[in-house]
């Protein structure tokens, strides 16, 4: 079910936190609230699911108007950060809560049946007996998936899901909150600060700060085309460089600190002396390019598969490369690497996109 | 436990200390069943004379009506406390009450208030509303008295239930009361099986309140009942008469305790871990 936010605001002690927010999630989509802590997700998110009711603006479930509904007539499903499993029940007794309390109550039988064929699709028929104490976080994690989809919710609300599993476990629910999202169809919002998270497991991601969306669009195009210099920063691991300057003649960037690189072909005709700044990301800057840059590695670190390298290109200037795994070079030595110059990004004083 | 320090010696130091507490209560129990010659420490036969106020009540009156009356208020104490307490905490813990902090310094300063000091105002307000002189009096008065200490614990159970067990109920869709009742109540429950054993034992071994308040002979309590023995020096002293009555007026306490030592545990950690 297609999913709106209008001019949606919401405040806390009279302070807006979210304001004039307005956000579509179509149907059978999942999207991404990306932002760092404090921005605003969750209260988002609790707002459509009635944890907290909005200070204006209209919530939107398919052509429903929900806004003044309270939680228990929204029918949206959502796992919490911490799981929130009713410690006191069965792993089958907390999925069928949902059920149980529907009016009218379904049959036993009834009952029984949604329980185990939610518990199939979610890999769980094995663990029902069992007490939430006696499972480890990844299953708990399913349980919770479990129960917020055995009553068929129009939205599934997710926090965080996976900030409490250890590394690989992330790894597999990743994957398996995406199946089962596309099993089911649902329409699903994460909310999430891992940008990887919400580029890996999302048709779109919506970056947020400060209660302000600043962009929604595919993973790859929002990692290719950021608005704004934040977005840039925001997306990419390792992270973007940013070098200031301005433009000097020629269609050349000028640093203060003295290190020159040719323009984006695309930004050739801006007007000599206009302070910008570039964004190299890590991987257009190696052993191809268009134009070239030297400087002295400082610093190495190995990652398995890549290695990423610190070159101070200039007093204080440090361009960060990720490469495949070479032996050839180390710290110290003097490199002259390419740089592919249409494929940076470059912003205005004010951080928006040129 | 961690093994930071030797426990031999502590154990040996505690029993120690501990063993002249355990050597009275031993010959507690030990002179309720025996007879020792005059002047003499260690018995020398075996009797149940000492418990013959059981059945026969010219003894020392009628026993089994005190600890009926006894059992009464013990029990209406828990009545009374348990329910108001389980929602009074609940709400003082998680709803936003208008003057939330202001009742909360309340509940704390009535707590500490030593009730002796309230006697002589209840006294006029039990003799003004014709309560005076009446177990429902007694039970009104004591009921009262401890539930700031009910509310109080028992806010600190609620206290450890996380809030997003009670926000994922309400998004199952089930309305407020059905949450409290299925999903938070039931995790409250040590401290409701704690609570519930302290108001009895409370109620059990209160003996100001029945005393003043409702001196009436109708009304006795076993513990004014004891303490009219003792005084009353019916039979002479017959001190093994005496412990006798008093093992009999402890034994639902020590029975109690044996039940339920883990859940009253649980209480004195504030509740923290529920
Ligand atoms: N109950 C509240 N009362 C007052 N302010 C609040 C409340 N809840 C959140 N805020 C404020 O609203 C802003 C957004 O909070 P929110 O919880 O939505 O952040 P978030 O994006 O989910 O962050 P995180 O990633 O840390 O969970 C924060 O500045 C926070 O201080
Ligand atoms: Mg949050």
């Amino acid at each position: 079910m297609r999913l709106q936010l209008q001019n949606f605001t919401k405040c806390f002690d009279g302070t807006p936190v979210i304001e004039g927010l307005d956000l579509t999630v179509e149907d059978g989509e999942m999207l991404a609230l990306l932002g760092p802590s404090g921005c605003g997700k969750s209260t988002t998110l609790f707002s459509i699911c009635g944890i907290y009711r909005a200070d204006g603006g209209r919530i939107m479930f398919g052509d429903r108007d929900v806004s003044d509904l309270p939680s228990q007539k929204r029918n949206v499903g959502v796992v919490f950060q911490n799981y929130a499993l009713y410690p006191h029940l069965t792993v089958e007794e907390n999925i069928a809560f949902p059920l149980t309390v529907q009016k009218p109550r379904p049959s036993k039988s009834e009952i029984a049946r949604e329980v185990r064929a939610i518990a199939e699709l979610i890999h769980i028929e094995n663990l029902l007996e069992r007490r939430p104490a006696q499972l480890s976080g990844g299953q708990q994690q399913r349980v919770a998936l479990a129960r917020a989809l055995v009553r068929k919710p129009d939205v599934l609300l997710l926090d965080e899901p996976l900030a409490n599993l250890d590394a690989k476990l992330r790894l597999e629910m990743r994957s398996e909150i995406r199946r089962i999202q596309l099993e089911t169809g649902i329409t699903a919002i994460l909310v999430t600060h891992d940008q990887v998270e919400a580029m890996s497991m999302c048709d779109r991601v919506a970056i947020m700060d400060k209660g302000e969306i600043l962009q929604i669009a595919s993973p790859t195009e929002m990692y290719r085309n950021p608005v704004n210099k934040f977005v840039a920063g925001f997306l990419g691991n390792p992270p973007i460089t940013f070098l200031e300057g301005h433009t000097a003649t020629e269609g050349r960037f000028a640093m203060d600190q003295g290190l020159f690189l040719p323009l984006p072909s695309r930004l050739r005709d801006l007007p000599a002396g206009q302070r910008i700044s570039l964004g190299l990301r890590p991987e257009h800057f190696g052993s191809t390019g268009t134009a070239q840059a030297s400087g002295r590695i400082v610093f190495v670190e190995p990652q398995g598969r890549e290695m990423l390298f610190d070159v101070e290109a200039a007093p204080g200037v440090v361009l960060r490369s990720v490469q495949p795994v070479r032996d050839d070079v180390g710290v110290g030595d003097e490199v002259t690497w390419g740089v592919d110059v249409d494929r940076m990004l470059a912003f205005d004083m004010d951080g928006q996109t040129l | 436990m961690t093994k930071n320090f030797a426990i031999f010696p502590l154990i040996i130091l505690l029993t120690i200390v501990s063993l002249p507490i355990a050597v009275m209560y031993g010959f507690l129990i030990l002179d309720t069943f025996t007879d020792a010659p005059p002047g003499e420490l260690w018995p020398d036969r075996f009797t149940l004379a000492h418990w013959r106020f059981l059945w026969d009540p010219s003894v020392v009156g009628n026993v089994w009506k005190a600890a009926g009356n006894s059992l009464i208020l013990a029990v209406s104490i828990i009545v009374i406390v348990v329910p108001i307490s389980s929602l009074a905490g609940y709400a003082v813990s998680r709803l936003n009450l208008p003057f939330r902090r202001f009742f909360l310094a309340g509940i704390m300063v009535m707590h500490a208030f030593p009730a002796v000091t309230l006697l002589i105002g209840v006294f006029f307000v039990l003799k003004f509303t014709g309560l005076y002189n009446t177990m429902i009096g007694v039970i009104l008065v004591k009921g009262s008295l401890m539930l700031p200490f009910g509310i109080w614990i028992m806010k600190g159970f609620y206290d450890a239930v996380p809030w997003e067990i009670e926000m994922a109920g309400v998004q199952d869709g089930a309305s407020r009361l059905t949450v409290f009742r299925r999903l938070i109540l039931p995790q409250v429950k040590p401290g409701l099986v704690a609570l519930s054993v302290f108001a009895f034992l409370d109620g059990w071994g209160e003996y100001l309140l029945p005393r003043i308040l409702a001196p009436g002979s109708d009304m006795e309590v076993l513990s004014v009942f004891l303490n009219e023995l003792v005084q009353a020096d019916q039979l002479g002293y017959d001190f093994n008469l005496f412990k006798s009555v008093g093992v009999f007026y402890t034994l639902p306490v020590i029975i109690l305790f044996v039940l339920f030592q883990n859940r009253l545990m649980n209480i004195f950690g504030g509740g923290t871990k529920g």
